[in-house]
């Protein structure tokens, strides 16, 4: 092991000041800086491990599938006729599944001796956190277009075309982007990796199958009716039938849009203090 | 956050000072892990903190590297405060933990060019960076490896490097050497020397008194989150006394034979039990145990053991606080040997 003596000058001589020409803010590029490098950091993780695609690529075609022989009959009469309103639902409920995971894996992550490091860098405190949700829009998009491609393989004819279809992929990619703050924010505070699966399955079940996204919600008793229509999740994916199959941009897609927004605004802040806070 | 230029105060700030702490505390529920030390040290200086785990060496390290907030106290690294401008200190230090904070899904290349880029580095920049830390640390083979098949010395030695991308003028590197076999410590210890010659200063933690002895300029023992004694290694030795040689003879009837030999050779009156055909003497240096050695096979004495022991941490800690460390030193001992 060869050292740094070879240099004839010091790095540090003594006359100089080392607190001399510290930066004392961070810039907005530099933070956008070191989230793509942390999100690149993150994508690397997902190819050396690819079992971390398991929720994104089994679950879409298993539920679509199951979803669609089991209830098809029932609630539409027909496979066929039920896949225009399932396949949306299907999608939104894949993002947020796959959201869940950004919380769990970062508890995990955090766990690591290099969170120790990155929190003894002078980063932008956001980056290790919003990085890895950077990459998981991979993850995203990898749920959306399998939905897709199992149901048009059912026989799903979307009204919106490709056009339609892909925005019904980039809302849900957005909003399952937005609400992974939630599910961060978790993982910033809970003990284990397995506590924030709990904590967020207790939120992830009500969300998804009490709205709109498996069955038509006028067939439900009034007080359930008024949760479903006030359920962000029912939105979305109102939104997303109408841009899936009429590739109508409905006033839905604005709610959407605004919930994210909201969400984002609230636990964002609040994932970066508490993470400031951990350890 | 005050807004004024770092610069403010460069007057009345002595610039030989890296880093300052007074009343440093730190409590765990009931337990004051840090309980109200002071450090100064000095720009350029190896500073080694010494005491048994749990004693306070790692909080007190976490705190000025911003990893834990301060109960209580204040503490500045090269004048600028640590509890108001965590950034900038963030700036000025470079850490290595006791366990190897790099990422295991990365290779040392990815590793180095990750950090490299965090820290401002161009991506040329960060690649050509961590090339030339990579050939430095002797890691330039196992570059493209994944870090799941690096031994324990490797990690260690890619986590330092990994500290010194930006080259900081102060590195914190808690307990560099734990776990790690002789040879590879010994590596170490010539990487930190390299790191001063730069102008570096070095606050290190340590388990072991001739890890602190071989490197620190300066040692602060640290007991229960207090600080029991502070001095250069020769103050603190002088405190323990010197090495000594334990000899056990096969032949008990030549024990005093024996004894008289190692008595000449050593110029010093050894101790005898004999019952077990032990001598036990002081040394000056361990080179004269050849010495010793030699005489005994000349005078056809056959010896059944030897060991050479230098006084330990809990011989230390038994001169200056009267008492035994809480902690089993059985492994510091065994590295002793072993060396």
């Amino acid at each position: 092991m060869t050292t740094m003596t070879t240099e004839t000058t010091r790095v540090h001589p003594a006359t100089s000041d080392p607190a001399e020409g510290l930066q004392r803010h961070l810039s907005l590029g530099t933070t956008i800086s070191h989230t793509f490098t942390m999100a690149w950091r993150a994508l690397k993780k997902m190819r050396r491990n690819p079992e971390q695609f398991m929720d994104v690529t089994l679950q879409p075609l298993l539920f679509t599938a199951m979803f669609a022989y089991v209830f098809g009959g029932a609630i539409s009469g027909d496979v066929s006729d039920y896949l225009p309103s399932l396949i949306p639902g299907v999608l939104a409920m894949g993002a947020l599944t796959a959201c869940m995971a950004t919380g769990v894996q970062l508890r995990e992550d955090m766990d690591k001796g290099v969170f120790d490091r990155f929190r003894a860098m002078p980063i932008a405190r956001i980056a290790p956190l919003a990085g890895p949700m950077v990459a998981d829009l991979v993850r995203y998009a990898l749920a959306g277009t399998l939905t897709f491609a199992a149901g048009i393989a059912m026989g799903y004819r979307p009204g919106g075309g490709v056009f339609g279809s892909v925005a019904a992929i980039a809302l849900v990619m957005v909003c399952g982007w937005s609400m992974a703050w939630i599910f961060t924010w978790v993982g910033t505070w809970a003990r284990s990796a397995s506590s924030v699966q709990g904590i967020s399955m207790m939120f992830l079940f009500p969300l998804t199958f009490l709205s709109n996204a498996f069955v038509p919600a006028d067939t439900l008793p009034d007080w359930l009716h008024a949760f479903v229509n006030v359920n962000p999740v029912s939105h979305v994916v109102s939104a997303a039938r109408s841009l899936a199959n009429d590739g109508a941009l409905s006033g839905e897609v604005g709610w959407s849009l605004l919930t994210c927004a909201i969400v984002v605004a609230i636990f964002a802040p609040l994932s970066v203090r508490s993470y400031k806070r951990s350890m | 956050m005050n807004t004024s230029p770092t610069k403010s105060s460069a007057l009345d700030r002595p610039s030989e000072v890296a880093v300052q702490a007074t009343g440093l505390v730190k409590v765990f529920g009931d337990n004051r892990a840090v309980d109200g030390i002071d450090l100064d040290i000095r720009r350029g200086e190896i500073y080694g903190v010494l005491g048994p785990n749990g004693a306070g060496k790692t909080t007190v390290l976490k705190m000025l590297a911003t990893l834990l907030p301060m109960d209580g106290g204040r503490a500045s690294v090269f004048g600028v405060d640590v509890r108001d401008d965590p950034h900038l200190i963030r700036q000025l230090i470079g850490v290595t933990g006791q366990y190897a904070s790099v990422d295991e899904n990365l290779t040392a290349r990815e590793n180095l060019w990750l950090f490299g880029r965090l820290l401002g580095l161009g991506s040329g920049q960060a690649r050509s960076r961590a090339l030339e830390l990579l050939d430095q640390f002797g890691l330039q083979e196992a570059a493209n490896r994944p870090i799941s098949a690096f031994s324990g010395g490797m990690r260690r030695r890619l986590d330092l490097a990994a500290s010194l991308i930006t080259r900081p003028p102060l590195i914190f590197l808690d307990e560099p050497t734990t776990g790690l076999d002789p040879r590879t410590r010994g590596q170490m210890w010539d990487t930190i020397r390299g790191l001063v010659a730069d102008g570096c200063t070095v606050l290190l933690t340590t388990q072991y008194l001739d890890e602190a002895d071989q490197l620190a300029d300066r040692i602060a023992v640290i007991d229960r989150g207090r600080m029991v004694a502070e001095g250069t290694p020769d103050h603190l030795k002088e405190s323990v006394g010197s090495s000594s040689l334990h000899l056990q003879v096969t032949d008990r009837e030549r024990m005093t034979d024996a004894a008289g030999l190692v008595e000449r050779v050593l110029e010093s009156t050894p101790v005898l039990t004999p019952e077990a055909g032990g001598i036990t003497a002081a040394l000056t240096s361990a080179d004269r145990t050849a010495d010793v050695l030699i005489a005994l096979r000349d005078a056809d004495i056959s010896v059944s053991s030897v060991a050479v022991h230098k006084p330990t941490l809990d011989e230390v800690f038994l001169a200056i606080t009267g008492r035994a460390t809480d902690d089993e030193t059985d492994r510091d001992q065994e590295l002793e040997v072993a060396r």
